[in-house]
Parts: structure tokens; C-alpha cells; sequence
């Protein structure tokens, strides 16, 4: 109940965003800009001949694949890096120089390395989430405090024990930052990755919409299906941040 | 000498060069096995820095320390370290911190055990609980029981109670000593608290100023309970303040 009092502000600026947007494209009669109403159908028809879901299926299957690639790379690269400090010394200017090139960047590179198909935006998404995956793992890393390293050596451990017991759990709060940040980025680039001719996909929709008949309700309703997807593999994501062998960072 | 734990000659500096800062000036001690040795000393005088040496976290610059006669330059499970923050893994929960040091086999059933010394510490029914559901007099217990699950023959212990409130600092003391007369354990207690040291060790050792030194020793016979209002034990904490300057 509190939740639903507490969400009213909110929801009622989107009402009257929505209002306005109305308003204003009844009073201007534009031809190409829909009404929300027009968005609306136009979302139906889709969502009816099942190209909608075929469009949203793709675009998930992607992130998943870039996602997951970029995470199976990062986690062990990120440890690695903060545990021996050579391999931080040595990779981590590089990182750090590539993390701020937009994936965008990478566009031309992959369709000369991958050519045009599902390799390319896959390999995009790879980029975009990797490298603040490997950043935030490493200094998660680095951030453990010593009194827990230095009871752990007293106590005389193996180096499995002390990696399994004391390392990841000690790190995973901010592996799962990592995760959220990447997968963040992901969602960002698969769009723009496959507004570069593709058959499907979420950008591809949008890009498609607009160049075959100015069909700027569907563009929109894209937009919105974008945003809603987005805040929902957030959702996901702050799950984790519940897990009990996270919380633990989370104060008491 | 002979004894659980010699030390001879101990100097440190801190940093290099002109400008290195001498720590420890030169200490030599040595503790008797099942002996309780508190040192006190002025805040900042290296008794930290001293207590890190023999625990083998820090390499002294000159001088060793030796446990049962042998040089030592590295912690082992042999003496566990309880410091003022304490260490307990707070993704953890209590059974699983007790367990952790109870690495190889055995020691038979290891979660029974760390029942038995979460018991022992007046922890019963919190085996299950993460760290961060505990008080801070609790976490100071898992921590204790945490050293003593691999019976240790060396407890060292740095301001174990110094971050507690006074009250309960007052009632780890009465625990501590309970937990010893059931197993015997070499103590080494950094302290700035005299009455504390007074209240619970064979020997009190005062350091001087930095570059530390041994600059006196009083031996404290008392049974146990110790009654800190008695005029011996008055006296002697007249005689330990005197020698700290106050």
C-alpha cells in the first residue's frame, strides 16, 4: 500500500506526459507523429502476428550470449588481476584506456571481423560489458580488507580454501555490482548494434519501421519496449544484490 | 632462556634512511608456557608493532623471536592473532567461521566442534546467524571461540576489547578468564587498560615511549577472582601508573 502511495507522483507525470504528447500532436495534425493511441495499436498488431515477440526474443538472446561470454571472461581476468599485481600492472593501462571507447566505436571492426549476422552485435555486447566487469572484479579485489586476509593466513589455509572461502565470497558484492553495470551496457549496445541490418531485434525494428513507410508508431513503441526490458533486467539484477552471500556487504 | 615463547634483542624501524622512525629500541622477554603476560604502554609506543613481530605478521630489522626454540618469521595456527577490529568473515556464518581454521582431517566431526566451543563462548543457538546479526560483545566471542577451535598453544590478543562498551569490555574479562582455567593457553594481551591487565595476568610488562623498551615488570600473584579494590592490587596499580608517567 505504501509502495503504491509512494509511486502516485511518479505515475501521474507519466499520465500527463502522456496527456500532453497528445494534445499537442492533435493540435499541430502531424501526419507522421502518432498519437498514443496509434503507438498502442500498432503495438498490438505486432504483438498479434507475433513478430513483436520474435523481435524481443532476439535482442534477449543476444545480450544473453554477449552477457554471458563477457562474464565468464571477466570474473577470473578480474581475480586474476587482483590477486598478481604484474598482471594488473600489466593489463590494467590497457583496460582502462579500452573501457571508455563506445562499442559504437567497435562497429565498423566487427562487420570487417564478423561480417554482417550474429556474430557482430554479439561480439559488441562482449566489448561493452566486459571491461567494467573486469575493472570493478579487480578492485573488488583490492578493496578486501587485510584483517580477513591476515586471519586467514594465521589460520594457515591452502590456497583453495583461502580462494573459495575467504576471495569470492569476499568479492561477490561487487562482482554483482560489475554484472549490473555490464549488463546495463549490454542492453544499451544491442540496440544500436543491431540498427546495422540485421533481420531482427529490437534496433532492427525501429531502424526497419522507419525506412519502410515512416512507421514512427512502431519506432516508439520500441522505445518503450526498450526502457521496459531494461528496467526489468535491472529488476533482476538487484535480486541478486538480496542473496544472502551478498547482503553481507549491505551494512547490517 | 627458555621458555613457550623468547624474544631477543627486537629493534624495528619504520621506514628507511635518515629519516627512519625507530619503533621498537630493543626488547627481550620471555614467556613461560601457560603463562598470561599483559603489556601495557603508552598509545603510539610500538606495542602493536612489537606484538605483530612475535606473531610473525612483520619481520623485526634485527634481533628474533623464537616459539619452543625454534626462529620463527611467518604466523602460523600455532598462536592466533584476536585484534581490536576483529576479523570474523562476515559472509559467514558463526559455525562456518569456527570451521574455517579446521582445514585437513582429524578433527573428527568438525561441525560438532565448533558447536561445542560456540557453547563454550555463550553462543548457543546462534550457530546459524551471519555476523552481522550479532552484537558487538557477540562477534568479540566468535572471534575467541574462532582461535580457540584449533587449540592454539598462543593466544595473542591486541586490544581484544578496547572497540567494546565498558560494561561488556568488564564482563569478556570474567569470560576470558573462564574460558582459560578450562583450557590452558599461553596469552600474550596488549593493553592500555591497567586494571584490565591487572585483573587478568601472571606478569605485566610497562614499555616505554617509542623507540619501545622493556622499562618495567611486576608480577601479579593474586588468586583468581582478583578484587581490583584490594590495597595490594591498589598499590600495584599505583606503581604501574607511576611508571607510565601519570
Amino acid at each position: 500500500m505504501q509502495k503504491l502511495k509512494n509511486a502516485i507522483p511518479s505515475l501521474s507525470l507519466l499520465a500527463f506526459l502522456i496527456a500532453l504528447w497528445w494534445v499537442v500532436v492533435m493540435q499541430t495534425d502531424s501526419l507522421i507523429f502518432p498519437t498514443p493511441l496509434q503507438v498502442v495499436t500498432g503495438t498490438m498488431e505486432l504483438a498479434a502476428d507475433g513478430t513483436l515477440w520474435e523481435h524481443i526474443g532476439s535482442s534477449l538472446f543476444r545480450v544473453g550470449c554477449g552477457f554471458l561470454a563477457a562474464v565468464l571472461v571477466a570474473v577470473p581476468m578480474g581475480l586474476w588481476m587482483g590477486r598478481v599485481d604484474a598482471a594488473y600492472r600489466t593489463l590494467n593501462p590497457i583496460f582502462q584506456i579500452m573501457r571508455p571507447i563506445s562499442p559504437i566505436a567497435w562497429i565498423p571492426l566487427a562487420i570487417l571481423w564478423f561480417g554482417i549476422g550474429e556474430v557482430s552485435p554479439i561480439f559488441l555486447i562482449f566489448i561493452a560489458a566486459v571491461f567494467p566487469m573486469i575493472v570493478q572484479t579487480a578492485s573488488g579485489v583490492h578493496t578486501i580488507e587485510r584483517r580477513y586476509l591476515h586471519a586467514a593466513e594465521n589460520f594457515g589455509v591452502s590456497r583453495a580454501t583461502l580462494f573459495r572461502r575467504v576471495i569470492l565470497p569476499a568479492v561477490l558484492p561487487e562482482i554483482v555490482v560489475g554484472m549490473r553495470i555490464g549488463l546495463g551496457v549490454a542492453w544499451l549496445v544491442v540496440v544500436a548494434a543491431e540498427m546495422i541490418a540485421l533481420y531482427s531485434g529490437l534496433g532492427y525494428l525501429i531502424i526497419d519501421s522507419r525506412n519502410a513507410g515512416n512507421r514512427y508508431d512502431l519506432v516508439i513503441a520500441a522505445m518503450i519496449i526498450i526502457g521496459i526490458i531494461g528496467l526489468m533486467l535491472d529488476g533482476l539484477m538487484r535480486l541478486l544484490e538480496e542473496l544472502k552471500s551478498v547482503r553481507w556487504r549491505y551494512g547490517r | 632462556m627458555d621458555g613457550k615463547i623468547v624474544v631477543r634483542q627486537i629493534k624495528k624501524k619504520f621506514g628507511s634512511g635518515p629519516a627512519a622512525l625507530p619503533v621498537v629500541g630493543g626488547v627481550s622477554l620471555s614467556i613461560a608456557d601457560g603463562e598470561f603476560v599483559a603489556i601495557v604502554g603508552p598509545s603510539g609506543c610500538g606495542k602493536s608493532t612489537l606484538m605483530k613481530i612475535m606473531s610473525g605478521f612483520e619481520q623485526p630489522d634485527q634481533g628474533e623471536v623464537l616459539i619452543d626454540g625454534v626462529r620463527t618469521t611467518r604466523p602460523s595456527p600455532k598462536g592466533i592473532v584476536i585484534s581490536q577490529h576483529g576479523s570474523v568473515f562476515p559472509w559467514l556464518t558463526v559455525q562456518q567461521n569456527l570451521m574455517f581454521g579446521l582445514n585437513g582431517d582429524g578433527h573428527g566431526d568438525k561441525a560438532a566442534l565448533a558447536d561445542h566451543y560456540a557453547a563454550m563462548v555463550g553462543l548457543k543457538g546462534f550457530e546459524n546467524s551471519y555476523p552481522r546479526e550479532l552484537s558487538g560483545g557477540m562477534l568479540k566471542r566468535v572471534e575467541i571461540a574462532r582461535a580457540l577451535v584449533v587449540k592454539p598453544e598462543i593466544l595473542y590478543m591486541d586490544e581484544p576489547f578496547s572497540a567494546l562498551d565498558a560494561l561488556m569490555s568488564l564482563r569478556m574479562r570474567t569470560e576470558l578468564l573462564r574460558i582459560l582455567e578450562e583450557e590452558r593457553h599461553t596469552v600474550l594481551l596488549i593493553t592500555h587498560d591497567v586494571e584490565e591487565a591487572i585483573y587478568l595476568a601472571d606478569r605485566i610488562m610497562v614499555l616505554s615511549p617509542r623507540p619501545t623498551t622493556i622499562q618495567a615488570t611486576f608480577s601479579v600473584t593474586q588468586e583468581h577472582p582478583r578484587k581490583l579494590s584490594s590495597p595490594e592490587l591498589q598499590q600495584l596499580k599505583e606503581a604501574i601508573l607511576t611508571e607510565l608517567g601519570m
